[in-house]
């Protein structure tokens, strides 16, 4: 027990140093963890061992992660991307499969080299995926393509396990196989298996569709917390023994079983209760990665293994850019996309063991490749990093083909910043009345889908001046700025003042402080986005409550009037205490007593004049 | 009420308005009067429209599949309050109710049932308010008449501004509810009703009881 506790508090605390640390010189936290794993691995301080151990058990993070990228994923939009995950996917691992291949072959017998073209053709999910999360990539477009990509990848090591064993040189008989210890289904006919994969699917979607809903509700009703941690984590552990029972790749029924439950209403609760645990998982996974790259073999082979890791790198980033032009990504995506990809996968390091208890390839072999796909992992978030800090800042420079739309009905007069749950229905507002606005939005998902029902949305984020420019925002007369992150709209705001101080301003402010900042640059039309519907369900409660429903429409009406035209003094005051210095939790407090205070002076008598000073009961 | 004799139950519309219901003792006791009765459709332009939003096709479809319209509203600056104006600035549309194609009100009967601060000596020549009820509400009569309606005079409430006690109160809601009634049986006599000067000062004369 000790023992355990002990190697555990040192991954962690390699952790809690490393990720910080990498963070800090922005090197991303996967780097942080690998680097980690380098130090206190055998080439480094030595204080841990059994690495493979770790790294086989951790590997579970990596099936988390894709429940998780599941829950974001709704079942409609998987089939939106059902083409790039066979088109991009299905041509990304044969293309790289048969270059690898006809490569090895100048220097293996055949079938060793349709093994390593095969495993070699997979990336890493882990690596690649966590670095997108990291950076906020999974939502855009090259995320997606990514994404789709890795989807495919995960379906293709299905059938490189059933294929590996038929490459065999001699046929070596063993009774360790991938299967877990329930049953075996390798030893059914084929019809049999597909029946057996199709059942696991329909369980995985029937329990996921109708079964989880009164489940989760019952858990959730006993409000013990980690009672509802425990079913999530076992929903997804009973899930990956399920897949690995019938021969699928775990990864792969979390990952549908997510998608199942995106539309769950408790999918949230699920994501905060496994994310920390993936988190956890997936960072010692990393850290044994790390620690897994065997320094001597790789300085008594440096230039064969450096050879190979430049190599593959080179053959899948060519093959990479080549899909991305194939399928007319925009230019600047290409790079990201080919140098997101181009690297061995975590499926290498199962594969390769799998091939050599299989007699498919030699010891030898399968140790320096094992070296060269670590190497290309560690380079991984390096290639993230030169993507980020060279190539992109370059591309953006020439911007002929940015990702943003190329906006044809510019010169508009109105432009819409923001197209959100708020902007949405405001667009609606404008178009209803003839104003045709050019709509700017940072959301892929929205803009494609709105577009489709006619609506004209334009990819790209509001707060970069050429984007700007191209929606016209020389010509136009109005912005309206509905964008949900305060900061960005507020930055918005300041470039619009600056560059095109023809153009009003409408902005929505989350609050009163919000709105506050926004006088503070001199805007005058600003909205509080929830004051609206507070008074108008207001309304609606007055009336349930018995008021004349006339008399309940006056008083939101008088009072919006009345909050009005106490904003001008309660900035004033806002800005007095802010003078003194006082904590932002007591700048709150005044606020909201100023506030209180005001709304006490209202004089809703006002109303009863009305009507009332001739005729008394007419 | 088996007294329409073998005649079809006429379908009466009461378009409401008072902006300050809940202060109205007067239109309270005439709502109450008449509310509930059969064969009568109750409508609270400002309770249904407090943002004045008016749905016009409902209101003409109301219109339409009523036979008597009334308006019941108190009497301000000598015209109505501002919902019953915005109804007819909206509803009443040329080539629906007036106009060579608009006939969709022609032949219904409708008059104003009125609550005012002023007494009958307040309104006439030489009073407070220097016309009669019914001369001031000739643009009322003037819009019938485009309309091709068959109008009638007011049923009015005069002298709330002295005070009306409880039993005044009372007795206006129930020649409310009698005049109501006799014009759902066809039991008013519209003609006479037509040249009289307020329905309820000659309530008696008018119904035919039977």
């Amino acid at each position: 027990m000790e023992q355990f506790l002990l190697k555990l508090l040192i991954f962690l605390a390699a952790a809690v140093i490393a990720v910080p640390l990498a963070r800090k010189f922005k090197l991303g936290s996967v780097l942080g963890y690998l680097i980690a794993g380098i130090v206190i691995g055998p080439f480094g301080l030595s204080l841990i061992d059994d690495i493979e151990t770790v790294m086989h058990f951790t590997e579970f993070g990596v099936v988390m992660m894709l429940f998780l990228v599941g829950l974001e994923l709704k079942p409609s939009l998987l089939w939106e991307m059902r083409t790039p995950i066979l088109g991009m996917g299905g041509s990304q691992v044969m293309i790289t499969f048969v270059a690898i291949g006809l490569a090895c072959a100048f220097f293996l017998p055949w079938k060793q080299a349709v093994a390593v073209g095969l495993i070699l053709a997979l990336s890493s999910t882990a690596i690649v995926l966590q670095t997108l999360r990291e950076k906020g990539l999974m939502n855009t477009s090259p995320g997606k393509s990514i994404f789709s990509v890795l989807l495919f990848q995960d379906l293709a090591f299905i059938p490189m396990l059933a294929i590996l064993p038929l490459l065999a040189a001699a046929v070596v008989h063993t009774d360790t196989h991938h299967g877990s210890g329930f049953f075996d289904i390798t030893t059914f006919p084929a019809y049999l298996r597909l029946i057996v994969v199709l059942l696991a699917f329909g369980l995985i979607y029937i329990v996921g569709k109708y079964g989880s809903r009164p489940i989760f509700r019952a858990i959730a009703a006993s409000r013990v917390r980690e009672v509802f941690v425990a079913a999530a984590l076992a929903l997804v552990i009973g899930i990956s023994l399920l897949m690995t029972a019938v021969g699928l790749s775990p990864a792969l029924g979390t990952f549908m079983a997510g998608v199942v439950l995106a539309d769950s209403e408790y999918r949230h609760e699920l994501e905060s209760d496994i994310e920390p645990f993936k988190g956890l998982l997936l960072g010692i996974f990393f850290i044994s990665i790390g620690a897994s790259l065997n320094f001597i073999l790789i300085i008594q082979q440096l230039w064969q293994i450096g050879g190979l890791v430049t190599g593959l790198i080179l053959i899948k980033a060519i093959i990479l850019f080549a899909i991305a032009k194939a399928f007319k990504m925009p230019g600047n995506e290409r790079l990201l996309f080919a140098l997101a990809l181009a690297q061995g996968g975590e499926f290498a390091f199962v594969l390769f063991s799998f091939a050599k208890i299989n007699g498919v390839l030699p010891h030898s072999l399968t140790e320096t490749l094992i070296s060269v796909v670590a190497i290309s992992m560690f380079l991984a978030p390096l290639l993230f990093l030169l993507h980020d800090r060279l190539i992109a800042p370059r591309l953006q420079k020439t911007g002929a083909e940015r990702p943003a739309d190329d906006i044809q009905h510019g010169g508009r007069s109105v432009i819409l910043a923001g197209f959100g749950r708020l902007g949405t229905d405001l667009g609606r507002l404008l178009i209803s009345a003839g104003v045709k606005p050019v709509i700017l939005d940072h959301n892929e998902a929205n803009v494609d889908i709105l577009r489709r029902f006619g609506f004209e949305v334009y990819y790209g984020d509001a707060t970069r001046l050429d984007l700007l420019e191209s929606a016209g925002a020389a010509d136009a007369e109005l912005i309206i700025i509905t964008l949900g992150d305060h900061e960005k709209s507020m930055e918005l705001v300041k470039l619009v003042q600056k560059h095109y101080p023809q153009l009003k301003i409408a902005v929505n402010a989350v609050d009163r402080g919000a709105a506050f900042e926004f006088m503070d640059l001199g805007v005058t039309t600003i909205r509080r986005e929830t004051f609206g519907s507070a008074l108008t369900l207001g309304q609606d409660a007055l009336q349930l409550l018995g008021f004349d429903p006339y008399e309940a429409y006056k008083i939101r009406r008088l009072f919006r009037k009345k909050d009005k035209d106490t904003m001008p003094e309660l900035y004033r005051i806002h800005r007095e205490d802010e003078d003194k210095y006082i904590s932002m939790y007591q700048q709150h407090n005044a606020d909201l007593t100023e506030l209180m205070k005001k709304d006490r002076e209202i004089d809703m008598e006002e109303l009863d004049k009305a009507w009332a000073a001739a005729n008394p009961e007419t | 009420m088996p007294s329409n004799t073998g005649k079809v139950m006429k379908k009466i519309l009461i378009l409401f308005g008072h902006p300050a219901f809940k202060r109205s003792t007067i239109n309270a006791a005439l709502r109450k009067a008449v509310e509930n009765l059969e064969g009568i459709t109750f409508h609270d332009l400002y309770a249904r429209y407090p943002d004045f939003l008016i749905d016009v096709s409902h209101e003409q479809k109301l219109c339409e599949s009523h036979d008597i319209i009334v308006f019941q509203h108190p009497f301000y600056w000598y015209s109505t309050p501002a919902i019953i104006k915005e109804w007819f600035d909206l509803v009443l549309e040329h080539t629906w109710s007036y106009g060579v194609a608009g006939t969709a009100l022609a032949g219904k009967i409708t008059f104003q049932a009125l609550t005012a601060g002023g007494n009958l000596s307040n309104y006439r020549a030489g009073g407070l308010n220097m016309f009669t009820i019914k001369e001031l509400t000739t643009p009322f009569r003037a819009t019938a008449n485009l309309c091709q309606m068959e109008w009638l005079p007011p049923f009015a409430v005069l002298g709330i501004h002295q005070g009306l006690p409880k039993e005044e109160c009372t007795r206006h809601a129930e020649d409310y509810r009698k005049i109501l009634i006799a014009l759902r049986d066809n039991r008013l006599d519209l003609t006479k009703a037509r040249d009289c000067e307020l329905l309820n000062y000659e309530r008696k004369s008018i119904i035919n009881e039977v």
